[in-house]
């Protein structure tokens, strides 16, 4: 396999792995061809099959084994936040033209599931509509290419990018999961096709679709990565409560689940299956953040919010949550282990991640004294998700009393939540920062204000944030970055605290031991095409 | 009897055309948008351009009288429309799951039946008895437990009792095949469900039964057909059961409609992918197409259980059907 690791950040540290129970499939393992995987999709059903379009796991986990991708996370080692491997091209290019040109050299001999060549042209086409999506076309992550000027493929195997500046975030980016290579005559024929149907090059071919209920999909034989897939298929089951998933892995009706389960189940599964069960966990790419909303007295008050941060105990509180929870480590704005992650160090320094607790909220009693706001009363707003939306809200709450706030939780279902937070009818609130590829400077975007990213519900303006965070995006040198990313984070987290970053969560997937070759990552949209998994039955 | 039926059929009209007004204008009211739902259920971002797009995407960037008018032309035409969440037809979204949930009320219908019917009689006629005892204590543990606890007890259970036996725990099948095409699969995969429901079904039976019962056999005219020295079991079977079942036939009908869409937890605790659980479905994702042809739909099997129930009764009781 074609291999490049990205430069200067090869010496990032990978996310934080641990396998329970039996080993998973290592190198010196053969892997065995046949078999049929049967797995769990904690969902209804997909709201569409279109990976351009959606960012739900539903559509993932459904749909990422029929399709190919232009470069990848390396699925021999996802658990890396720069490790990006070709898939559909040949080798990962080096930067020209001062790192504004990609130019990409596309494999021969790819097929569609339709017996058709695949060319440089279809993946061009797939990326302009990615990155720039005619009118009428959504694509979920238009935002994470701001760097791409455009796309064009000269000939039948070359594909270019041209970047309107340098940028590191922009390798992270095309490896995206959901950025499926469609068929260009398809695409311009009807832009929406792909919303209710599947046709790709991956490997496996669609063989059914049960609305609700199941997906499954067989060996495509003319895969170009030699010797994948080694299951003859795989069967996808739709199964939206937790209870059902994990007895269907009890009575190996389904053989794993990818999103993640909480410890309880884990727990539960390893007592129950013993060494039949096998458990790979890792940090995730999602967060939970509290935004105070700065339109409504007090939390106008930098002190207030401030106090909010400072009153929290993140380092006792994640070993007891995580015990319950889906939470585990303590971090900034940047996923831990990234080589732009704060170090506990600088962490210790940012308001709320103080490591004297007393201290800590000592002056978070002043600032609201300061402030006028002893014995504050509000409401905080909730999503009626339980992992982890409403443990981390039950956990703040407590942890707020102890200053001497009065906080009630309302907890109100997606919609209204979504709502509440667009509208501003909420004091506080309790949402989450949930990205795919690790990729911290476009993940950050985030913490700006809605002027720059619409999704940011704080309700601020702050001009001196959005230039630190300019200067960011444009600089290349790493070290200079993670000094900027620092300022940054320092301006979100403590100066203005415009948001409260919260434990960061913790991704379980126990696997009948028999699964083989599947290896966990920091996003449960990675990693899904089943290429490289293997039945040892 | 023919003019009977034509004017409950005219009834239902007026009624279908306020439900249809109803729930179009409740669907309205409730906080939220289908887009935003879609657009970030994921976690991802999205802006506002991608909102309007979706917007008119799903018809919501017309005036609300135009998507009334649109919706009840198409009921009127029995076009129900495209679901917002899934792109798809809503009718094929509903008869997807409608065999399913049909065959677990139908299943549950017969279990209640033929455990209510029998004990509910026994338990009338062997008044204050120790049967009675043990009757009324099975029907009244049936009405106060959730059909989901118990549904959740009955696959532990299977699962444990399973792995004691043979070693390797079993649960039913999750994945819904047809009766035609597997009936030991499928069966197997509805039967659990259906008795679950079913028992709660008939301990509500049960109650209804024995009261009635009990009601019936102090008539006048049972006593005068006792004293005439009729047989016993032609007393129970022929005046007395006959004439108790009247409110039990009612009670089968509003039961037997509930199951088709009511069966939320059971369906999510057997991840049996019915009607019950694409209502909530619908209601969550804000889809109003969907939601209001569902309550469509409920309606519809409500009104026209009850129109079965009304030409039951009216068969059964001529005073009825002359009246």
């Amino acid at each position: 396999m074609d291999k490049t690791t990205t430069g200067l950040l090869a010496a990032g540290l990978g996310a934080v792995l641990t396998v329970a129970g039996l080993a998973p499939a290592t190198a010196a393992e053969t892997p065995k061809h046949g078999g049929t995987l049967t797995y769990m999709i904690p969902a209804d059903a997909p709201p569409s099959f279109d990976g351009h379009r959606e960012t739900t796991y539903a559509t993932v986990h459904a749909t990422a084994p029929f399709y190919s991708v232009l470069i990848r996370v390396d699925p021999d080692n996802p658990s890396s936040t720069t490790d990006f491997v070709c898939d559909l091209c040949t080798e990962m290019p080096k930067p020209t033209d001062g790192g504004k040109t990609y130019i990409f050299k596309i494999r021969q001999g790819v097929k569609w599931h339709d017996g058709s060549p695949l060319t440089a042209y279809d993946v061009a086409t797939s990326w302009q509509y990615v990155i720039h999506p005619p009118e009428g076309v959504t694509s979920a992550r238009e935002s994470y290419f701001v760097m791409v000027d455009k796309v064009e493929a000269p000939d039948p195997s070359t594909v270019v990018f041209r970047l309107k500046f340098a940028s590191n975030a922009f390798l992270p980016g095309l490896a995206d999961p959901y950025a499926y290579v469609y068929k260009k005559a398809i695409l311009e024929k009807d832009p929406h096709w792909y919303e209710k149907n599947i046709m790709g090059s991956g490997p496996f071919k669609f063989a059914a679709y049960e609305l609700g209920q199941s997906i499954s999909g067989v060996r495509n034989p003319d895969y170009y990565h030699e010797g994948e897939p080694y299951l003859d298929g795989f069967v996808g089951l739709f199964a939206p409560k937790q209870a059902v998933r994990v007895d269907a892995i009890r009575a190996d009706r389904a053989a794993m689940e990818f999103r993640g389960l909480p410890p309880s189940a884990r727990d539960q599964l390893v007592k129950e299956l013993g060494d039949k069960i096998t458990v790979q966990s890792s940090d995730w790419n999602c967060g939970n953040l509290i935004t105070p909303n700065h339109k409504k007295k007090p939390f106008d008050d930098v002190r207030v919010r401030r106090a909010l941060a400072l009153a929290i105990d993140q380092w006792r509180g994640a070993p007891a949550l995580a015990r319950i929870a889906d939470v585990h480590t303590v971090g900034g704005i940047v996923f831990p282990g990234s080589p732009l992650a704060a170090t506990k160090d600088e962490l210790q320094k940012v308001a709320g991640f103080w490591p004297d607790i007393d201290k800590s909220r000592a002056e978070a009693k002043r600032l609201l004294k300061e402030a006028g706001a002893e014995g504050l009363t509000f409401e905080l707003l909730n999503r009626n998700v339980d992992q982890p939306y409403k443990f981390v809200g039950t956990w703040v709450i407590d942890e707020w009393s102890k200053i001497g706030l009065h906080v009630t939780q309302r907890v109100v279902p997606t919609g209204p939540w979504f709502e509440a937070m667009r509208s501003g009818d909420f004091d506080v609130v309790v949402e989450a920062n949930c990205q795919g590829v690790v990729n911290p400077l476009m993940d950050v975007g985030k913490y700006l204000p809605s002027t720059v990213y619409t999704e940011n519900y704080g309700r601020f303006e702050d001009q001196k944030e959005i230039a630190i965070y300019d200067k960011m995006v444009h600089e290349t040198d790493v070290a200079k970055q993670r000094g900027l990313m620092r300022e940054f984070e320092n301006r979100v987290l403590d100066t203005e605290a415009h948001a409260i970053q919260v434990l960061w969560w913790y991704r379980i997937v126990p696997e009948r031991s028999y699964v083989r070759g599947w290896k966990i990552s920091p996003s449960h949209y990675v990693n899904q095409d089943l290429a490289n998994i293997w039945l040892d039955k | 009897m023919y003019r009977y039926i034509v004017n409950r059929v005219l009834l239902m009209i007026p009624t279908l055309v306020g439900a249809a007004i109803l729930v179009f204008l409740l669907m309205r009211l409730i906080p939220g948008d289908i887009c935003v739902v879609r657009l970030a259920s994921g976690g991802g971002t999205f802006n506002a351009h991608a909102v309007d797009l979706c917007h008119a995407e799903v018809g919501m960037d017309r005036p609300v009288i135009v998507q009334f008018l649109d919706f009840i032309w198409g009921l009127c035409r029995l076009d129900f429309g495209i679901s917002m969440w899934s792109g798809k037809p809503v009718a094929y979204e509903i008869a997807v799951r409608l065999p399913v949930s049909l065959e677990i009320a139908l299943l549950a219908t017969v279990v209640a039946i033929l455990i209510a019917i029998p004990l509910g009689t026994i338990s009338a006629l062997k008044q204050n008895s120790w049967i009675d005892l043990v009757v009324r204590t099975v029907a009244i543990a049936g009405i106060a437990t959730p059909s989901f606890w118990l549904g959740i007890v009955v696959i532990l259970a299977i699962l444990d009792i399973t792995d004691a036996l043979t070693g390797s725990p079993w649960m039913p099948p999750i994945d819904y095949v047809s009766l035609w095409h597997d009936p030991i699969r499928n069966l197997s995969m509805v039967f659990w469900p259906a008795i679950t429901v079913g028992y709660r079904y008939s301990a509500v039976t049960m109650r209804m039964t024995r009261s009635a019962m009990l009601e019936v056999l102090r008539e006048d005219y049972i006593r005068t057909a006792r004293a005439k020295g009729l047989l016993e079991q032609i007393i129970v079977n022929r005046h007395a059961l006959k004439n108790a079942l009247l409110p039990v036939i009612t009670l089968i009908g509003i039961e037997f409609a509930f199951l088709i869409g009511g069966l939320v937890v059971t369906e999510q605790v057997f991840n049996i992918n019915g009607i019950g659980r694409l209502f909530v479905l619908a209601v969550q994702n804000q889809d109003y197409t969907l939601t209001q042809a569902l309550v469509m739909l409920t309606v519809v099997t409500f009104v026209v259980t009850n129109l079965i129930v009304d030409l039951f009764y009216a068969w059964i009781d001529p005073r009825i059907r002359y009246g």
